[in-house]
């Protein structure tokens, strides 16, 4: 390849991969916001059932992603790469910067997930169109043994995008306070997109067809009907089978939990402060990016079918101890007993715990009003290591009668509330909470006057509850819990994420590849962004949702290991994938449309 | 390996049938079990997985069985 033809390539690959990237940017941003996202557009009394529907809006956005494929790539196949997949940048660029606009739950009810989801689907259908474009763009631009290491900068997109996501909720988080952050600064991230797409949208504009289309197109060799050729034709439908479950299947759920889970993992199964999170995250993504080229090269040179496969053992086998190691890093419990620095020096409660009380209309029967009383106790844990670990502890107090405040038959006008809980090892705590109406006559919230409770050794990790007591209260404990780790821990949990990235390279990295070798020019669009979108999108994309549901239900059955639950599901598909893979794949496969 | 690949079909179908059986069997109790988190997982599995796994395999296990993936 000659220096000028080098200096063409590289054009198609920055104008290519940086309109992928901001779009794997929009995509991810969503992700990346998750929890809080849970809170805006959905409501709060559940915040598990918040946070899974939060996945699963995220996760709509991949399901619909194959349907963006079959209508963008059918486009891109009857009229040209290039105006495809500028269309699709605007549609997501629109949809991103509009998702940033969307009143909250608390403000339009319903309608407010409902516009995420809408637009959230928008978003998927958009990225179906744009990643088979790009790919087969760049690959049709590069020389036939070099298209590995050139696709491979497309690769990198979907990570760097992941990356430049974090990047800027962490910049944004930087500049703004806690509070306005939570208010209205997550929105900054999506507003910012419709800039990216802007530029891009330019770069792209000034950009030629794909010269490989073009002359199919000139010659008249373009289908006619891209969709009935691939998926009505046996001979092309075997390998787009044989491309999903023999390869896409497996990258997707590597990719996703190499990412994402493990984000997941760290900020809702480990607890870990969300900005600790997303920095060493960063830090992961950011060592392992080279690696896309570097094994989108060596499938050059020593075949795609070796890498990919290799990366899929690799995670098969590593995952448990890989997830395992990372969880014992925070896990109090089993840190006690191995004698490690992990081990808790105090335990205070940091702030003047509040109570605010809702009566409402009991749901049986609508004649009798009965009351719950939230107590919210903030506290903190510090490790001889230098670990802080923040509760907020919320215990709800369900009370048979309403609770009032009236001043004419209690001169101090307060109230105590008496009631007894059992923590995990089944001590009974008693508990006697005064609480004083100090702000309005009959109004809420009360500010809570006095709080006695057993001696405070160490912080109770749930409350399995409750006893009813002689005035008719039961409770519930809820406790959240943000834990700010060491830099030793924090090294070895980035780390621990790098090897999870490197396994997604190996997968990852040589597959646009695999793709674009595996089907003629004239269905090539359509026939590779299936299985992709289905494999990456679907299987992988669902991932979060699925792994995060196995986790809560194997807690909340009280399996010790349950953090370890949400790995089945990668493992299994991975497995299936890599049997499939090793006996089915044919390197002679690859050759077969590589002009 | 061509005779390998072929028999393996039946693996692929027999085991589109047992995933089918098994997600049936033991999570069709989510789709009414009245809790959201049960819902959102329960419409995951049985009307995006289900029918994907299920039908793409059978298909997959037939074409090799059919000789499609000789070498």
């Amino acid at each position: 390849m000659n220096s000028k033809s080098t200096k063409g390539i590289w054009k198609v690959i920055t104008a290519s991969s940086l309109g992928t990237m901001i779009e794997w940017y929009d995509f991810y941003i969503f992700g990346s916001l998750a929890v809080v996202l849970s809170t805006k557009f959905f409501p709060t009394d559940n915040p598990t059932a918040a946070f899974l529907s939060t996945l699963a809006t995220f996760a709509a956005g991949f399901v619909v992603r194959p349907f963006g494929a079959l209508f963008f790539g059918r486009l891109g196949d009857l009229i040209g790469r290039k105006y495809t997949f500028m269309v699709t940048l605007l549609i997501m660029g629109g949809a991103t910067f509009l998702i940033g606009c969307i009143p909250s739950y608390q403000t339009i009810g319903y309608l407010a997930p409902l516009l995420v989801l809408i637009l959230r689907l928008l978003q998927g259908l958009a990225l179906g169109g744009e990643y088979g474009g790009a790919a087969t763009y760049v690959a049709e631009h590069a020389p036939n043994n070099q298209k590995g290491y050139w696709t491979s900068w497309i690769q990198i997109t979907a990570t760097a995008g992941l990356f430049l996501s974090l990047l800027v909720i962490l910049l944004t988080k930087g500049i703004l306070s806690k509070e306005a952050f939570e208010e209205w600064g997550w929105r900054a991230p999506f507003w910012v997109s419709i800039f990216l797409v802007i530029i891009s949208y330019i770069i792209r504009k000034n950009m030629d067809e794909s010269p490989v289309f073009a002359k199919a197109k000139l010659e008249g060799k373009t289908s006619l009907n891209p969709l009935k050729e691939s998926f009505n034709n046996r001979f092309n439908l075997k390998f787009i089978l044989l491309a999903l479950f023999g390869a896409t299947m497996g990258q997707g759920v590597v990719w996703y939990t190499g990412q994402f889970y493990a984000m997941s993992f760290m900020k809702t199964v480990q607890n870990i402060d969300s900005s600790q999170v997303d920095t060493l995250l960063v830090f992961a993504l950011l060592m392992g990016t080279p690696f896309f080229v570097l094994f989108g090269w060596l499938s050059d040179k020593i075949g795609r079918k070796s890498i990919m496969m290799t990366g899929l053992f690799l995670a098969i086998f590593l995952y448990r101890p890989i997830y395992r190691e990372m969880y014992k890093l925070t896990d109090t419990k089993a840190m006690k007993g191995s004698g490690n620095n992990l081990v808790m020096e105090s335990c205070k409660v940091t702030e003047t715990p509040v109570a605010s009380i809702l009566t409402e209309p009991d749901k049986a029967d609508p004649t009798l009003k009965n009351s719950r009383v939230f107590i919210v106790t903030k506290t903190d844990s510090l490790f001889s290591s230098g670990a802080v670990f923040h509760y907020t502890k919320t215990d709800t107090l369900f009370l048979a009668q309403p609770l009032a405040f009236d001043a004419k038959k209690n001169a101090l006008n307060e109230v105590w509330l008496n009631y007894d809980t059992n923590n995990s090892s089944g001590a009974i705590v008693h508990h006697s909470v005064k609480l004083k109406n100090s702000i309005q006559q009959g109004g809420t919230p009360a500010r809570l006057d006095t709080i006695q409770t057993g001696l405070l050794k160490q912080f109770p990790d749930a409350m399995t509850i409750h006893k009813s007591h002689e005035h008719g209260i039961s409770a519930k404990g809820n406790i959240s819990v943000s834990k700010n780790i060491t830099s030793t821990v924090k090294f070895y949990l980035i780390f621990l994420v790098f090897i999870q990235v490197l396994f997604a390279t190996m997968v990852y990295g040589p597959i646009a590849a695999f793709l674009v070798e595996m089907f003629p020019v004239k269905i090539r669009y359509t026939s590779m962004s299936l299985p992709y979108h289905v494999g990456n999108g679907i299987f992988g994309g669902l991932l979060p949702a699925i792994s995060t549901y196995f986790v809560i239900t194997a807690k909340n059955i009280g399996n010790p290991e349950f953090y370890l639950e949400g790995l089945w599901y990668p493992i299994g598909i991975a497995a299936v994938c890599f049997v499939i893979g090793m006996i089915y794949i044919d390197r002679k496969i690859n050759t077969l449309h590589d002009k | 390996m061509n005779t390998f690949k072929k028999y393996l079909g039946i693996v692929w179908i027999i085991l589109a049938m047992a995933i089918s059986y098994y997600f049936i069997g033991i999570f069709g109790s989510k789709l009414t079990s009245g809790k959201q988190d049960d819902l959102v997982f329960g419409i995951i599995i049985f009307f995006i997985l289900l029918p994907l796994i299920v039908t793409g395999l059978a298909i997959f296990g037939w074409y090799a069985l059919t000789d499609e993936y000789e070498d």
